[in-house]
């Protein structure tokens, strides 16, 4: 490529005519050198301004945009211009870029305050909409659940045992891990804390009623929010956005049944089962590091866990899992469905879906423990 | 009409053991359209990858502007792809920026313009790709095929590249939406007079703006000419392509009839 000059342009003024001359490259590259200069000089420019061409070396359509734009301005500002000597190429650039009408007028932005307010009251409205679409939802989900009862023929077995499997065998492990090493954590702090005080041994129960009541299934159901409601999300979605539910709607098949119910009793079934799986780790991990730190064994462990004990903790952390089973899957399934065709919006709304179920599982909770509390269990 | 701006000498490309091609030779001048046709998975986009260099290729010479495109340092690289635009078979518009600012990324990225000037800019190529004003605000997502593909024609032609490399460009689009297209290059390359290189399936085009026209077959460019010479190359693929029920119907004026 050879260098080209770059663009410049030369002002001469009459006492009632102005000539400008340009010369160089006026290719897109090159333009940034002189665009504001030259708009700028249509303002000092006599009233008859002159723009001769014959300089320049070669010229684009965004150079020539640029003439067209001069041309406009000292139009606006009263200015007669004409533009001489353009070479047969730039002629035709100069006529194609002519036509382009002008852009439409930009409204001003609102201030700040006021984009504010328009931004807090959309998301309260848009929020409480999804809430109450997320409801009727759930209904329809109910329906469909007590449909597939009643014909049972409608149910998809295969779908089912496919999330029995993915939801919960392989869910297992990572489950597993994290609640042995919260229960180990709690063990840890508990115990050097309780020591300033000389009552290590409330370290069992501490681990005991954390774990039981509120962390085992707690994070199980946060762990499986992450981990299957994001995937109920991306799976539904990414079959909307390939047209594959509307291809089952034509088809007779109703999506509920086909994707949500599998989904969602899937969970029902297999969340139960993963926070006991939680607690008992979840304990297993406190028993180790009180055997560690406190020199107290298994047995100990186990005989002092007998002595306090409440059965109802366990009861009361179980009680809750299919609560959050149904509005991890319910949430997953229904975010999916309002994909709306591009993958962006798959990405979108499988966030959208993984903060949903963890913000709803949490405010969940919160209501279960202050219901025990007043009842007093 | 002489000057070669992209060249292919010999080139070579494979996926794993698949050749894909094994030996393409093909010159494309300044200034023309060229079509490159060939059946469905006879390598046609395979090549134009290759040749923006998005595939490595087993062998042979690319030269494109004189110049072998992926053994230049990134710093040549960028000063190549100032000069040429791609137009992707769906578009490929950036579907987080609404279609101003997918026509403003390479004006942004590599002038020093001012916002208000490649504003500018930006609509103008938004009119000349023949969408309406009030469509530079929209987002892909709410284009419509037929407005998605002339947005992408209009970020191709965000910076005046002197070549334009088109997958496809009509696929999908109703045959008006398809010719409307058609007219829209030719005359957009009458008065930009830039290079076209037009991979395509669609006869209509090849009739009605095409230069040139390279058949691409057993591994290579099996014919390259003007189109009445292309279409008398006895070679069966070409006889059922320009000489199907399709094909018939698509010549502008009966010609070349056995």
């Amino acid at each position: 490529m050879t260098t080209q000059p770059t663009p410049s342009f030369d002002v001469q003024t009459g006492s009632d005519a102005t000539t400008i001359s340009l010369s160089g490259a006026w290719t897109t590259l090159h333009l940034a050198a002189v665009e504001r200069a030259f708009l700028r000089s249509v303002k000092n420019a006599a009233h008859s301004i002159a723009l001769n061409l014959t300089g320049i070396s070669s010229i684009d359509t965004n150079g020539a945009w640029l003439v067209e734009q001069f041309n406009r301005k000292a139009d606006a500002l009263g200015k007669s211009c004409t533009v001489t000597g353009a070479s047969e190429n730039a002629g035709v650039l100069l006529d194609t870029v002519k036509n382009r009408p002008k852009s439409p007028e930009k409204q001003k932005p609102d201030p700040f305050y006021i984009t504010l307010l328009y931004d807090i009251g959309e998301t309260v409205v848009t929020e409480s909409r999804t809430t109450l679409h997320i409801i009727g939802f759930l209904g329809e989900v109910l329906i469909a659940l007590v449909r597939s009862c009643i014909k049972p023929k409608r149910f998809r077995t295969t779908a089912f045992f496919y999330h029995l499997e993915h939801v919960g065998l392989r869910g297992i492990p990572i489950i597993a891990l994290l609640s042995f090493l919260i229960g180990m954590v709690l063990a840890y702090m508990g115990a050097q804390q309780l020591q300033k005080f000389g009552a290590q041994v409330f370290v069992i129960q501490l681990v005991q009623v954390s774990v039981l009541r509120e962390l085992g299934i707690l994070l199980t159901a946060i762990v499986i929010a992450g981990r299957s409601g994001s995937a109920f999300t991306a799976q539904i979605g990414a079959m909307v956005a390939n047209e594959e539910v509307r291809a089952m709607k034509t088809t007779g098949l109703d999506p509920v049944d086909t994707l949500v119910i599998p989904r969602v009793l899937a969970l029902l079934i297999m969340l139960p089962i993963l926070g006991f799986i939680a607690d008992i780790m979840g304990l297993l991990g406190g028993a180790l590091m009180v055997w560690q730190s406190l020199d107290i064994g298994l047995s100990g462990f186990i005989v002092r866990l007998h002595e306090t004990m409440n059965i109802n903790n366990f009861y009361v952390g179980l009680v809750k899992a299919p609560f959050f089973a149904v509005v991890i899957a319910t949430v997953g399934c229904f975010q999916g469905l309002q994909v709306t065709g591009s993958a962006e919006s798959v990405g979108r709304l499988t966030t959208t879906s993984v903060i949903e179920s963890i913000f709803a599982v949490i405010v969940i909770d919160a209501g279960f423990a202050i219901f025990f509390a007043a009842i007093g269990i | 009409m002489n000057d070669v701006i992209l060249s292919l000498r010999n080139v070579k490309t494979r996926f794993g053991s698949r050749v894909i091609h094994d030996d393409v030779n093909l010159d494309v001048y300044k200034g023309e359209i060229i079509g490159v046709i060939g059946g469905s998975g006879s390598g046609k986009t395979v090549l134009l990858r290759t040749i923006l260099g998005l595939n490595t290729h087993a062998g042979g010479k690319i030269e494109i502007f004189g110049k072998q495109y992926h053994k230049l340092n990134t710093k040549e690289k960028h000063k190549i792809e100032q000069r040429w635009g791609v137009l992707f078979q769906d578009g490929a518009l950036y579907s987080s920026l609404n279609v101003m600012e997918n026509v403003d990324v390479a004006l942004k990225e590599y002038t020093k313009l001012s916002s208000a000037t490649r504003n500018e800019i930006a609509m103008l190529k938004i009119f000349l790709a023949g969408l309406p004003a009030e469509s530079a605000e929209l987002m892909p997502s709410e284009l419509s095929g037929g407005m998605r593909k002339r947005a992408s024609l209009a970020r191709a032609l965000a910076m005046d590249p002197e070549i334009l490399f088109l997958d496809e460009p009509t696929a999908g689009l109703d045959p008006i939406t398809a010719n409307a297209f058609d007219e829209l290059l030719k005359t957009l390359q009458h008065a930009l007079g830039f290079t076209v290189f037009l991979v395509t399936h669609d006869l209509d085009t090849l009739y009605t703006i095409c230069d040139r026209v390279a058949v691409l077959a057993e591994k290579r460019i099996y014919a390259v000419g003007k189109l009445d010479e292309v279409v008398k190359n006895p070679y069966p693929w070409i006889q059922e392509y320009f000489n199907g029920p399709r094909g018939r119907s698509a010549k502008p004026v009966p010609c070349g009839e056995k």
